[in-house]
């Protein structure tokens, strides 16, 4: 009978969490699909589920236009570069946060995080200046420095927590037997970090890789990520909603497929400190 | 456990962030104030290099004068509200579901959170074109299909759609943070309470939110300071038409299509002060949730 | 200064994360910003002639056309030089010329003739008699329209309709059970876009944006006449949600068959009549409607490129230039493409060919062109210059947020005296603002 209760009751959440999953990620999947139509499918009426004739032609038509991997590898060495640069210049600062507080330490948290509120648009020529000053515009260099600063403040926050529920007692005890600080942090501190720090990482490697005002406004030819791949492609003349897809499919693709392959991760690790 | 000496090395391993982050704010800071308060007009010929015409709160007075001004404040504080409060209490819902034993748990929660790999402009994008247009989107189609008359979505419902749109970006995230809380929840506390007859509702407002207030705190914190800078989505769908127009995409215009830096200047001086005026507010009401 | 060794101790780590990240281009590559139209787009795929011609590489900077503004106004006013050539247009070049950003293009070679271009495009891309950006492809607006819908309703189009023409053919022709709108226009905000159509569509109403002292006219009956025209026959006969509309979704909807009437480039009527639309066998052109007043409503428009001044590869940008808007370029697209797949409306040879005077919507093209003219584009006297658009630099800030009122007029979220009045009130700040009065 209990059984039967349970039984039951998970079919109905079952039921409930699938339908639920599948409207949320239902603009997703239909872009993909989307991707794979002709433009004359593309906008059929009414719409067309799976019968339909697939396609390549939109993403050659795609590669053809653009440099794909030029775009994607700037993704990856812009979000990359500035998500390792981060948690580099982070993690000492968390450790000092959540090992040696002191009254400030809290004002200094919540200082970082409102350096974030600074409207882009609203310093986009200070910004442009300063890049051209130093001969930073349309550099990798530069954009990581700028999107390093930017997520900076929540990589701290989010290592800080972590730290913070690691025990001290461990901490004194490798003191004790005469670790020095660089060891301290290296030996004992990092590794029992390690999940932590894997869940900064990721997400901050997402938002860096979907940061779509500098990254466009900053670059030209050399530096430019998937961003300014994707705008290229918004409104083009003519009927466009098949290639549209094909672009943001490519766009998004290599995000989605590290987010699904990391999700356990994500899910463990994103707490901000929420959970105690 | 803090001596002289720790304290000093903390200060130093400290220092680069800060510094790094004192830099990021104050410089721009320091510039955007200085234009704010000259005429500042590049396609007039206006630069740095040949000095800039210094003239006082001109700009301030006559970007809050503008009749674009207050309501460009009440749009961003609809939009962030609208979006803080859809994310919070769907996220709630969908982090208490996925917490249930569930047939293929680990797909639906790939599915749930797969919004949030999405760039803004993409899925802007998406949404315009594939979903909201009222000719050729999916919701023209169904409504149709209902015999129902399409819904010219960013026209009539302009403000909803977009917070419609950020809400699914962001509900993922909500939704993530929420379900580490509830994870970490008693069940035998929550069993005990079943036990002595606590009814469902009551089991939810007595026990689950408070334990999920701190989470909930940190989801409108962060949220909050992404959201107020919200632009492609505007961008990409309404280009601020039909009363979408924030504070955001105010100084954006003011900037950018008006070359006015010193007005957009002065407008972001305001941002910065409506920001920290919500901060100060956050804080208030949820800050004490945030002491360790 | 120790924010600067900040920065520079942050750029130093970053090039460790990212070897090589400053390495320079090639010295003989030039990075040219282009607007993803069709024309430009099939350019780039003619990119490998030109460089094997001259051993210059090009690398193209591909963007959505507001993102492109964005994009090259800021690297223009901020001295970035991240460009060597820039996909500029008729509003921007004057004004860019006139603050010496731009280098001048008053020494191309004979064998380019640079006097075959357009006089109403060389005039628009000039500032005091200079020629600051050349041509790639040139626009005017006319009428685009379905034959058979025509016929159906039994209605003639005269080669030179009347507004009221216009307005009583798309109500016979609507029949919203088959999903068949009379008619279709631009609404979207934006100067570029719902902007530019109603302004062009005012001058034939008799209106102007400022009087000779720069006085904004918004007050005036000529206005909302405009406004009311527009609104009440696209209310009757225009599509769903048709303030949102911008040329890519007419155009999306004429090729699907959904309009009987389309005002809009003229270079759309390539692609009306090309593969991807559905009633390519059906369309006929004539010119932009007027109103008996003197002037009819069609703009002038061209997307030209530029070197900006400052960059170190000026004579690579310039032979790019005398390539991409040769005569020789036109006729390499047409022997790989066909005709009717050059860009139009920039070279009066082109117009003098046998071959192009064969396709349909070539003379009309060209009528549309030499109907406009920037330097006297009102009925009424006005002191500036431009048709859909002043060539003022406050132009494109404050007809974008009037565009906005007005689309919120077509939506119905206020009345068009309501815009009319906010019109008023914006024009008259931003001027005063910018120091006219």
């Amino acid at each position: 009978m209990a059984r039967a209760t349970t039984t039951n009751r998970k079919i109905i959440t079952t039921a409930a969490a699938w339908t639920i999953a599948l409207i949320i990620f239902f603009p997703i999947y239909w872009t993909i699909l989307t991707s794979f139509k002709t433009e004359a499918q593309a906008i059929n009426d009414p719409p067309l589920f799976f019968n339909f004739d697939w396609t390549l032609e939109n993403y050659a038509v795609v590669q053809e236009r653009s440099d794909y991997m030029k775009f994607l590898w700037n993704s990856v060495i812009v979000a990359g570069g500035s998500t390792l640069l981060g948690i580099l210049i982070a993690i000492p600062a968390a450790w000092s946060m959540a090992f040696v507080p002191s009254r400030r330490t809290k004002d200094i948290l919540l200082w970082m995080l409102s350096t974030k509120m600074l409207p882009a648009v609203g310093v986009l020529y200070p910004i442009s200046l300063i890049f051209v000053e130093f001969n930073l515009l349309d550099t990798r260099g530069g954009l990581i420095v700028v999107l390093m600063l930017i997520n900076l403040p929540i990589i701290v926050w989010m290592l800080y927590t972590y730290f913070k529920e690691i025990p001290g007692e461990i901490l004194e005890a490798a003191r004790m037997d005469g670790a020095t600080l660089k060891e301290e942090l290296l030996y004992v501190l990092t590794p029992m970090a390690i999940p932590g720090i894997a869940s900064t990482l990721l997400l901050n490697f997402i938002l860096a890789w979907n940061e779509a005002f500098w990254t466009l406004n900053l670059t030209a030819a050399n530096a430019a990520p998937l961003t300014a791949f994707i705008a290229s492609y918004s409104s083009p003349e003519g009927l466009f909603f098949a290639k549209l897809s094909a672009a943001s499919t490519m766009a998004i693709a290599p995000i989605l497929i590290l987010g699904w392959f990391s999700q356990k991760q994500l899910v463990r690790g994103l707490t901000f400190g929420a959970v105690k | 456990m803090a001596t002289k000496a720790s304290r000093s090395a903390a200060r130093i391993m400290m220092a680069p962030a800060v510094v790094l982050l004192l830099g990021w704010m104050l410089v721009p800071l320091i510039m955007t104030l200085w234009f704010s308060f000259t005429k500042y007009l590049p396609l007039r010929g206006d630069s740095i290099e040949r000095g800039l015409d210094w003239v006082g709160f001109t700009n301030y007075s006559r970007f809050l004068s503008s009749s674009s001004f207050w309501p460009s404040v009440q749009t961003t504080l609809i939009m962030v509200g609208g979006v803080l409060l859809i994310t919070v209490v769907l996220g709630i819902l969908l982090a208490m579901l996925l917490d249930q034993p569930i047939w293929g748990q680990g797909v639906v929660r790939i599915l749930v959170i797969a919004p949030f790999f999405v760039m803004p402009t993409v899925s802007a994008l998406v949404w315009k074109n594939m979903l909201m247009d009222p000719v050729n989107g999916i919701f023209a189609h169904l409504w149709r299909f209902f015999g129902a008359e399409p819904v010219a979505w960013l026209q009539d419902a302009s403000l909803s759609s977009i917070i419609m749109i950020v809400s699914w970006q962001w509900l993922p995230f909500a939704t993530l943070i929420l379900l580490t809380a509830i994870q970490s929840l008693d069940s035998e506390q929550l069993e005990a309470a079943e036990m002595d007859g606590a009814p469902a509702l009551k089991r939810f407002w007595f026990i689950v939110l408070p334990h999920l207030a701190r989470a909930i705190t940190i989801v409108i914190l962060i949220q909050t300071i992404f959201l107020l800078s919200i632009f492609a989505e505007i961008f990409v769908t309404t280009g601020g038409a039909f009363g979408t127009r924030t504070l955001t995409y105010l100084i954006f215009q003011r900037v950018i299509d008006s070359q006015n830096i010193g007005l957009g200047s002065a407008g972001g001086v305001y941002a910065i002060i409506l920001a920290n005026i919500v901060a100060i507010f956050l804080m208030r009401i949820v800050g004490k949730n945030l002491d360790a | 200064m120790s924010l600067r060794r900040t920065l520079y101790t942050a750029t130093a780590l970053s090039l460790l994360t990212a070897g090589g990240a400053f390495a320079d281009g090639h010295s003989k590559t030039i990075t040219i910003a282009t607007v993803n139209n069709g024309d430009m787009i099939r350019m780039q795929g003619y990119t490998d002639n030109f460089t094997e011609a001259t051993g210059i590489n090009v690398e193209w900077v591909t963007l959505e056309e507001n993102v492109l503004r964005q994009r090259v106004t800021t690297d223009i006013t901020t001295k970035g030089g991240a460009f060597d050539i820039m996909t500029i247009g008729m509003y921007e070049t004057p004004i860019w010329g006139a603050n010496g950003w731009l280098v001048a293009l008053d020494d191309l070679s004979a064998e380019y003739d640079a006097a075959d271009i357009l006089p109403a495009m060389s005039g628009g891309l000039s500032h005091d008699g200079t020629l600051y950006a050349a041509p790639f492809y040139g626009e005017s607006s006319m009428v685009m329209y379905r034959t058979d819908l025509m016929e159906k309703a039994g209605m003639e189009m005269p080669d030179a309709p009347t507004w009221e023409f216009i307005r009583d053919a798309a109500a016979a022709m609507t029949d919203r059970d088959n999903d068949i709108n009379g008619i279709c226009l631009r609404g979207k905000a934006g100067w570029g876009e719902g902007g530019a159509f109603i302004t062009a569509m005012s001058n034939s109403f008799g209106a102007r944006w400022f009087d000779m002292d720069w006085n904004a006219q918004f007050d005036t009956e000529a206005w909302a006449n405009t406004l009311n025209f527009y609104k009440g026959m696209m209310d009757a006969s225009g599509p769903a949600g048709y303030a949102t509309n911008g040329f890519n979704e007419n155009l999306s909807l004429f090729n699907q068959g959904k309009c009987g009437m389309w005002i809009d480039a003229t270079v759309a009527a390539s692609f009306v009549t090309g593969k991807d639309s559905t009633v390519a066998d059906s369309v006929s052109f004539a010119l932009a409607p007027d109103n008996g007043l003197g002037k009819r409503s069609n703009w002038l428009w061209a997307w030209a490129l530029a070197v900006p001044a400052g960059t170190q590869k000026e004579a690579e940008a310039k032979q790019f230039i005398e390539w991409a808007t040769s005569k020789d370029y036109i006729e390499l697209v047409a022997a790989n493409e066909g005709w009717a797949n050059v860009p139009p409306g920039a070279r009066t040879s082109l117009y003098e060919n046998p071959e192009y005077k064969k396709v349909p919507f070539a003379q009309m093209t060209l009528d549309s062109i030499l109907s406009a003219n920037p330097n006297d584009s009102t009925v009424e006297p006005s002191p500036y210059v431009g048709v859909q658009f002043a060539a003022i630099p406050e132009f494109a800030g404050i007809a974008t947020e009037v565009s906005q009122e007005f689309s919120a007029a077509y939506a119905g979220q206020q009345t068009v005296a309501e815009a009319l009045e906010k019109a008023q009130a914006i024009t008259n700040d931003a001027m005063e603002a910018a120091g006219y009065k």
